[in-house]
């Protein structure tokens, strides 16, 4: 046997770092892609023996990037643990938190990550793609823009949680803090200038990647496809709904699967384990785990923007319900399967979020002083979710009649896109590397797949600037370094 | 049955747990040899982290004795180690380490055979225990 | 001027402390013009062996976030300690172990037993469980091995600063950049902050009464939490009186009650059992069933009086009972 392993290590990290192992078979093709996730930490452990309460605060820490979705999915938890139904002010001051922090982190990734690949161009050297590129490309106004609207948000998640990063307001049956009149003004402008920051960006997409060809090729093209079933949360409408609702999932094509209940969760979702990586992959547990296979019979399916929209029948807002459509009739198919359409559809939701931010900021209830319920009842068992700019994000605690935890089952966003990565990781190197040669794009367009998902283990890349870089590795079947391909930054 | 000798660290009060092991001493009773005394001026002197200190350096059990409630010489510090060894069991507790090798008693300055008795029976349970370092703490 | 050499780098962490930097915002740019970042976080170990290549004490500034968890973190702190002139622990897990060493009520065996084959969603009949190495048909996987106790970064490496906070605040990580570029750093193993606790500065300070009694624990989710008063005196546990200040009251602003981040202030050791004193101190009970009782009212102490601190802390982890 005369295989031969590339490694591309570290792609970007969880919280650790993410490796992409790629093996050769005998004619030099490639025979499979490995995307290994060499870390874990343990919360479904350590939180057992915590008081119930703490849990929104602890769980925020399993990802400093989108602490804010672990923290309210968390608090979800606690009301169903203990029984109690938030105050109506209370759920719209976590929706309208959720709604900064949505806003805030799809423009990081649009400007900071996904997005260079386009903006500055996929062949570009991976030292311009990143927002300095960006900058060079659309002018500087755009970098102050981002850094404007991250810095406004987070200001409103202050205000809320205490920190932008590992916020504190959550517990069962509602927030530890009303809003103030000062605040809703405050919030009502940055609301309005995220309509604006959103068109914008939009505006960008449409200048740079909708109307360059090639770019519209490799978004409609079969190297981004994979065709699985999509998983988010709707409405009663079936609209796209982030902070509540129930999970719907669609077939590879479009045709309603399944609506559950967070609640019903084990029913339908199940975790897989392979010894190579400390990551689990989630799959549709009616239909089973088939391996990293796409298809209707696979059980591989999706989440995140593109599958959120997937899923749903439209936008609740406006704007955005126009930009839904757009894309939809532009790319001419529903369900999309074309994974680089996630970029687009991360857009849409950005400009939903500063809607929703906008009709939250003018409800008069959003600054009643009645923020909290408190429990009544024993807890027990609790099971939260919300959709976090990842995917579907669920939380499940048991707990004893102290309220100390006893059991915590998560579902995280990235693992529900683990399968569907490594399948695509594989599907991108398999273009490039032919007979054994590996063509001078592997790194980018392997990037590109990865990137489009935006996966937590991304958390590190939003450091700024940004910058992925990838060292691939060419091994003899002896291990032996024959071909080195690195990346000068 | 068990070769094992415990180490145990006692915090004695000097007004009157002190004298009441000293008179232990100079009436020849016999108490095991495995106390190590420190002598505090007050058992509400004891620092939680002299205790923890103490299990970190190697003690198998740590024993504080105080005056009676009432006859604190600064007053209140018995009753402020009272409250403190209750907290601090409990983390210990949920630390692994068991209940028996920390204890608080009162011993006055004439009660040498009461000194004896939870000396004994300190060490008799610690025994019982086993050692604590067994790869427990790092 | 040559400007300094910077890495960045993080273990087992969140993120968060990375994206703290970002929360400098407009202060980035003058950040990124002062200093030659020669390590992005992610950028480390593929450079591994770039720094392997390095001269001994090359970069001037190496800021590592995260506890130590598995043995090829423990590798890479390691090597950076080796080509770094100064090391800084940046944040509450490279600083004290912070959240992920809660693990340490645990070991590996039931954290990997639990993650992969207990939880509820989990469909694992064979009882796979992640391996250092695996062969697979293509060739050979491996992984770094999760080690049973998480630990501080200066229970590996010689750490030289002590960035505190879960995350640091943006105010003191431009004030540690600035004593850097201005070569105004404290003495060697200093923690940057404040010397004072967080009561000291809290705004709920004057709602402390002189003689603070207390005679009945409460928890923040049994309570309308009153938005003024100091929370002690609400009978709500704070760990202000054993926290150092420097974090802009971020939690009380909240009006939630401090949890540590901050860590201990200058010479304590163990903040869980600093703050248990405070504690005690004003429990106003003499009896012993009564003070029993307040104790047990206490949901999980030492999970939340060492929330931030247990694996640098006296007893850094729970015993193993045979
Ligand atoms: S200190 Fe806090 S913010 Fe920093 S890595 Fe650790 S958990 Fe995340
Ligand atoms: S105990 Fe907490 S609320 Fe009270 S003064 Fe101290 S920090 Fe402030
Ligand atoms: S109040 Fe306490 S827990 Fe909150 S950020 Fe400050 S030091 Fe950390
Ligand atoms: S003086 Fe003996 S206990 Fe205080």
């Amino acid at each position: 046997m005369t295989s031969r392993s590339i490694i591309i290590n570290p792609v970007t990290r969880v919280e650790g770092h993410g490796k992409i192992e790629i093996f050769l078979n005998d004619i030099g093709d490639v025979d499979k892609a490995y995307f290994q996730v060499p870390e874990l930490r343990g919360f479904e452990k350590f939180c057992e023996g915590r008081a119930a309460e703490e849990m929104p605060i602890l769980t925020s820490r399993i990802c400093g990037v989108c602490p804010t979705a672990h923290h309210i999915a968390s608090s979800k938890a606690l009301d169903a643990l203990y029984r109690v139904d938030p105050t109506s002010a209370a759920k719209k001051i976590r929706e309208l938190m959720y709604t900064a922090f949505l806003m805030e982190d799809h423009a990081l990734h649009f400007f900071f990550l996904g997005g260079p690949d386009f903006i500055v161009g996929t062949q570009a050297p991976a030292s311009q793609r990143n927002i300095l590129g960006v900058i060079a490309k659309v002018g500087k106004e755009t970098a102050g823009k981002v850094i404007r609207l991250r810095k406004e948000c987070r200001k409103i998640m202050e205000t809320i949680g205490g920190t932008a990063i590992h916020p504190v307001f959550g517990l069962p049956g509602g927030v530890s803090k009303p809003l103030t009149e000062d605040d809703r003004k405050k919030i009502k402008e940055v609301a309005k200038y995220g309509v604006e920051f959103y068109r914008f960006a939009l505006k960008i997409f449409d200048d740079v990647v909708l109307k360059n060809k090639e770019y519209v090729d490799l978004i409609a093209g079969d190297i981004y496809k994979i065709k699985t079933y999509y998983m988010g949360m709707v409405d009663e409408e079936n609209k796209v709904s982030f902070y509540d609702g129930q999970i719907r999932v669609v077939d590879p094509d479009g045709k309603e699967y399944a609506k559950f209940k967070p609640e019903d969760y084990l029913h339908h979702i199940a975790e897989h384990v392979e010894p190579w990586t400390y990551m689990k992959f989630t799959y549709l547990k009616n239909i089973g785990w088939k391996g990293f296979i796409d298809g209707k019979d696979s059980g591989i399916y999706r989440v995140a923007p593109l599958a959120r929209l997937n899923v749903s029948e439209g936008m609740t807002t406006t704007l955005a319900q126009i930009e839904y459509e757009r894309m939809y009739d532009t790319l001419g198919a529903k369900p999309l399967h074309n994974t680089l359409a996630f970029h687009w559809a991360r857009l849409i939701e950005g400009l939903y979020a500063a809607e929703r931010m906008t009709e939250l900021a003018d409800d008069p209830e959003l600054t009643d002083p009645n923020i909290r319920n408190l429990p009544k009842e024993a807890p027990s068992e609790g099971i939260g979710a919300i959709e976090a700019p990842r995917g579907t994000l669920i939380h499940h605690y048991k707990a004893d009649e102290k309220g100390l935890i006893r059991d915590v089952n998560l579902i995280v966003s990235t693992q529900n896109n683990a399968a569907a990565i490594c399948m695509s990781i594989e599907k991108a190197a398999s273009n490039f590397i032919k007979g054994g040669n590996v063509s001078e794009g592997l790194l980018n367009m392997v990037e590109i797949a990865f990137r489009a998902y935006d996966p937590c283990l991304g958390c590190a890349t939003h450091s700024f600037p940004g910058d992925m870089p990838m060292l691939i590795k060419i091994y003899d079947k002896n291990r032996n370094l024959i071909q080195e391909i690195g990346r000068d930054y | 049955m068990n070769n094992f000798e415990p180490r145990i660290v006692a915090f004695l009060c000097s007004w009157c747990s002190y004298a009441g092991a000293d008179k232990a001493g100079s009436s020849r009773k016999t108490y095991p040899q495995n106390i190590n005394i420190i002598r505090v001026m007050c058992s509400g002197r004891v620092d939680p982290q002299f205790v923890l200190e103490a299990f970190k350096e190697g003690a198998d059990g740590v024993l504080i004795l105080g005056c009676h409630p009432g006859d604190c010489h600064y007053k209140e510090g018995n009753y402020n180690i009272l409250r403190r060894y209750h907290f601090l069991k409990k983390v210990l507790m949920e630390l692994g380490i068991e209940e028996g090798r920390f204890k608080l008693d009162w011993v006055s300055s004439t009660e040498d055979d009461k000194f004896v008795t939870i000396v004994s029976e300190m060490v008799k349970n610690v025994k019982s225990l086993g050692p604590l370092r067994n790869e427990a703490l790092i | 001027m040559i400007k300094p050499k910077v890495a960045f780098c993080w273990e087992a962490s969140c993120g968060g402390c990375e994206e703290a930097v970002l929360d400098l915002n407009e202060d980035i740019l003058k950040v990124i013009e002062a200093v030659d970042i020669v390590f992005w976080p992610i950028a480390l170990d593929f450079k591994y062996a770039d720094i392997e290549n390095m001269n001994d004490n090359e970069i001037d500034v190496s800021f590592i976030s995260g506890a130590i968890r598995l043995n090829e973190q423990e590798e890479t702190v390691r090597l950076l300690r080796k080509k770094s002139k100064l090391i800084i622990a940046f944040g509450s897990c490279a600083h004290l172990g912070g959240i992920p060493a809660l693990a340490n009520f645990w070991d590996r065996e039931s954290i990997l037993k639990k993650v992969y084959r207990e939880a509820p969603s989990v469909i694992n009949p064979e009882g796979k469980e992640p391996q250092v190495k695996t062969k697979t048909a293509s060739g050979e996987l491996e992984l770094p091995e999760f080690y049973d106790t998480v630990k501080a970064l200066n229970q590996v490496i010689d750490v030289d600063y002590y960035l505190p906070g879960c995350p640091p605040s943006p105010d003191l990580i431009m004030q540690t950049i600035t004593a850097i570029l201005e070569n105004n750093l404290p003495p060697k193993g200093s923690v940057i902050g404040p010397a004072k606790t967080l009561c000291e500065n809290c705004s709920r300070k004057d709602s402390k009464p002189d003689i603070m009694t207390l005679k009945e624990i409460k928890r923040p989710h049994e309570v309308i939490i009153d938005p003024e008063k100091c929370f002690l005196a609400q009978g709500l546990i704070c760990l202000g009186p054993a926290t150092r200040s420097g974090c802009g009251e971020r939690c009380i602003k909240a009006n939630m009650p401090c949890r540590g981040c901050f860590g201990p202030t200058d010479n304590v050791i163990d903040q869980g059992s600093k703050f248990l004193s405070a504690l005690a101190s004003i429990v106003d009970f003499n009896d012993e069933e009564e003070i029993k009782k307040v104790v047990d009212s206490v949901a999980d102490m030492t999970g939340t009086f060492y929330r931030f601190t247990l694996a640098s802390s006296l007893i850094k982890r729970k015993r193993r009972l045979k």
